[in-house]
């Protein structure tokens, strides 16, 4: 796999089964490329409560400004990987991908 | 809303000692106080509730607050003297390397006084071109500019001249070959100067005079501005307006003789390399200070690599090379102040500084009373690895980060203060504002990083150690790496079993002695976390938290130091990795760092050797296989970074490898010093080398060293309310090794 491929949804599926852990070549390939550092805002979680509890923010990179809080939530850190994945999955294909 | 912050001038202290804290509001105008002992990190609803014991003391209760500025940047000064005002005509030289020549205005050397307009002033114009400017005060300047712009990373000669009785000013702008082939030419430019520069204060080099401070001030009362980015060598001042074959007799070195009715000035960088001191060669000694520690020890105009080693040529390495975001000394003034009352136990203590519900956090340990032991057992704090790590900002700065950890990076408020104040600088994991490494870190200033919340690594995730220590009984001593460093074995000798942090990377060769002589007094180690004993370090000579690292050849490193800079300035001894040193972990505990990931940790499955009789008394109670399947840290004790044995590095042919782990992920990569030839087996799941050894071996003299091979290891001891195999093992290791029955060499 050498660029990103909307029609691999099995890469997602695999990811959002493990967020964690070891991947496929292609899925740790398409991780990189998801992970490139660039000059588009990024996101971090804000630690809420240890253990229980992450806002999704932004970062503005190299900036010295401090991360933008969102509204959204999480309370398992697998979930907010997933939530980030498909946000960066949606800037490269347009839309998010939809797996079962 | 307010918030707080501040940090304390000690780290250290026994019973009868005070500790002054330095506390800055943001926002406010009072704080609230409490000395707590820390008995275990915040690590959410798995771990042990996070519960700091108050401790009685006066300095408890709310404290009127106020802003307190961090004056950040690095620069030389030469106090005030009568030879720095000129009653007439004068000129000055320097070679200057400027790196950011594009930032804005930046001092290069001179008298100037931005506040008053006075003095003069050789510096980097808004145009990027060497300028020179000298002023009797406000609409009473004249300037010149070289009118070409610097290059970064280039080195220039450069002069001024000022002459009084033609009223003109002179400007040299000349670059130096450096086996390129760069087009610049050397530019002269010449203006008239209405005006004679009245009198100066002191004389400073990469940054000017803000006229008296507003707050904290890093030197003599003064406020600075104007920091230059760059590396100044051989600055020298001299009476008379001097053509151009004049000041190349004035920039020679040795110091012409000829220049005995002139010269004014000539400051050799190179003396003194590892202090603070700046040594004049002139007539009049104008010595002076280094102030926030600009980084010595650099290659200067003249460095032809006929040697790397500043010790045996300093006179190639008369460059000091200032930074807009150095930082030794907040210099903050104090606050409040606590004093170990005589019955306090030895412990992880701290000040809660509390805001309208803003926490933070300034951490210190107290030790027993000076020349005493109050147990069998010291937990040495990794103070050494605590500072090289402090303020570690470019974490946060890109999706790097998440890149190599394979996570989405997680931070609190506490770590959004650093990026919101980048005055609080940096680390030595971090790179200047000029892209050049940060090779020196200090604790004297307020600390993002060094608290019992937030991300768990060093301070935080030792406190899972302090945390099992308490569920034994709370029978053990705090003792720290920088009381290692100043007093060696003396530290750790009334010890039967010396517990290490979690990641004791950062070791000076007085500390690797102390350990390798207690080693061999019979003496007991349990080191507990992973890529330990790593890099060698060296301590500011006479200012304690003060620690250099130089990242050279080899090595997982946040930058590599640059050519013929691998030197320590505080030390002379060559910098980088202990395995290039000779020294490799392997030797002292058996295991060396081999690979990290930060994604997910792992589990240790028991070995054939852990039934060996010499090693089997650790498994008392422990029937299972697999090992630490389990943890606060990523679910599994093995991980974070990992270390193994190696034979060639140094294991001990009689360690045995009681555990090793398996099935990491691909984000645990060989580490750098491993792959010469690039080859595509560097993850962990197509390179079996890449796991964790738990090893056990015998000392002289009864001794005994266990090593657990993993940060992680310390995030599962609590795993359970501490019903599981690790704490079962680990506690059986602790047992044996407080009993004194010597182990028999086998």
């Amino acid at each position: 796999m050498y660029g990103f491929d909307k029609t691999r949804l099995d890469l997602a599926r695999e990811f959002r089964a493990n967020p964690f852990g070891e991947h496929s070549p292609d899925l740790q390939y398409l991780l990189n490329l998801l992970r490139t550092p660039g000059p588009e805002p990024f996101h971090v979680l804000l630690l809420d409560r240890p253990g229980e509890r992450w806002v999704l923010a932004t970062m503005e990179p190299g900036r010295s400004s401090p991360p933008r809080p969102t509204n959204v939530v999480f309370t398992d850190l697998k979930e907010a990987e997933w939530h980030v994945f498909k946000l960066r999955w949606a800037r490269l294909a347009g839309e998010e991908p939809v797996v079962e | 809303m307010n918030r707080v912050m501040g940090y304390c001038d000690r780290w250290t202290a026994a019973p009868g000692e005070t500790v002054r804290f330095m506390v800055s509001c943001l926002g406010g105008d009072h704080y609230d106080a409490q000395i707590v002992r820390l008995l275990q990190p915040d690590a959410g609803p798995l771990a042990t509730p996070f519960r700091p014991e108050p401790v009685a003391a006066a300095c408890n209760g709310t404290h009127a607050g106020r802003h307190q500025a961090i004056p950040i940047g690095s620069l030389a000064a030469v106090p005030a003297h009568a030879a720095l005002r000129p009653a007439g005509s004068f000129t000055l030289c320097a070679h200057v390397f400027p790196t950011t020549p594009a930032k804005g205005r930046q001092a290069v050397m001179g008298t100037w006084c931005e506040a008053s307009q006075t003095g003069f002033g050789l510096e980097i114009g808004e145009d990027g071109a060497l300028a020179f400017r000298v002023g009797a005060g406000p609409g009473r300047v004249a300037r010149i500019s070289a009118g070409a712009k610097l290059s970064a990373r280039r080195w220039y000669f450069a002069a001024a001249a000022f002459d009084a009785e033609r009223g003109m000013l002179t400007l040299w702008q000349e670059p130096l070959s450096d086996h390129d082939f760069h087009p610049e030419q050397p530019v002269v430019a010449s203006a008239p100067a209405a005006v004679r520069p009245a009198a100066g204060g002191a004389l400073t080099f990469a940054a000017w005079s803000t006229g008296p401070a507003d707050g904290p001030s890093c030197w003599g009362g003064l406020g600075f501005a104007g920091h230059m980015n760059g590396r100044i060598d051989a600055p020298r001042l001299a009476s008379g307006a001097l053509d151009r074959a004049a000041i190349g007799v004035l920039a020679a070195s040795p110091l012409a003789a000829s220049l005995a009715a002139c010269l004014m000035g000539a400051w050799d960088f190179s003396r003194d390399m590892s202090g603070d001191a700046i040594r004049d060669l002139g007539p009049w000694r104008l010595d002076g200070v280094i102030v926030n520690q600009p980084t010595r020890a650099m290659r200067g105009h003249n460095w032809n690599a006929t040697e790397t080693d500043w010790t045996r040529a300093p006179e190639q390495y008369g460059a000091i090379h200032f930074h807009d975001d150095d930082l030794v000394d907040a210099c903050w003034h104090p606050d409040f102040a606590f004093t170990v009352p005589e019955d306090l136990r030895s412990g992880v203590y701290a000040a809660r500084l509390t805001a309208d519900g803003f926490d933070f956090w300034v951490p210190f340990f107290v030790r027993p009373p000076r020349g005493t032991a109050h147990s069998k057992v010291a937990f040495l704090a990794s103070t050494a690895t605590y500072t090289v790590y402090l303020n570690n900002r470019g974490r946060f700065m890109s999706l790097a980060t998440e890149r190599y950890q394979g996570r989405v990076m997680v931070m609190d408020a506490i770590d959004s203060l650093l990026i919101e104040f980048p005055e609080m600088g940096l680390s030595t994991y971090d790179r200047h504002s000029d892209g050049s490494g940060v090779a020196y870190s200090s604790r004297h200033r307020p600390l993002q990083n060094f608290r019992p919340t937030g991300r768990h690594w060093n301070f935080n995730l030792d406190l899972f150690i302090v945390d099992w220590l308490e569920r034994l009984g709370g029978d053990y001593d705090v003792i720290t790496e920088e009381d290692l460093h100043r007093e060696g074995l003396d530290l750790l000798a009334p010890y039967q079993v010396v517990i290490t942090g979690s990641h004791p990377e950062y070791d000076s060769v007085q500390m690797l002695d102390a350990f390798e002589a207690y080693l061999r007094r019979g003496g007991r180690l349990m080191y507990m976390g992973g890529n330990g004993f790593y890099w060698r370090i060296a301590h500011h000579p006479s200012r304690e938290g003060v620690i250099e690292v130089r990242r050279a050849e080899g090595g997982v490193r946040a930058w590599d130091a640059e050519p013929g800079e691998a030197y320590h300035s505080f030390s002379g001894e060559y910098g980088g990795l202990w395995r290039r040193n000779a020294r490799a972990p392997q030797r002292l505990v058996g295991v060396g760092f081999i690979s990290q990931g930060f994604d997910k940790c792992s589990y240790f499955c028991r070995t054939q050797q852990a039934d060996d009789p010499r090693a089997a008394w650790m498994f008392a109670g422990v029937p299972d296989t697999l090992i630490g399947d389990f943890g606060i840290l990523q679910g599994g004790a093995a991980g974070l970074e990992i270390d193994a044995v190696d034979p060639r590095l140094g294991t001990p042919p009689h360690a045995l490898v009681v555990a090793c782990s398996e099935n990491h992920s691909n984000t645990y990569e060989l580490v750098a010093e491993e792959v010469l030839i690039p080859h595509g087996a560097t993850d962990a799941v197509i390179n079996p080398d890449i796991h964790a050894d738990i090893t056990f071996f015998e000392t002289p003299q009864g001794g005994a060293v266990f090593s657990t091979g993993s940060i992680a290891y310390a995030g599962s001891l609590a795993w359970n309310g501490f019903d599981n195999n690790l704490f079962r093992l680990t506690t059986n290791v602790l047992n044996r090794f407080k009993d004194p029955t010597p182990f028999p060499m086998p």
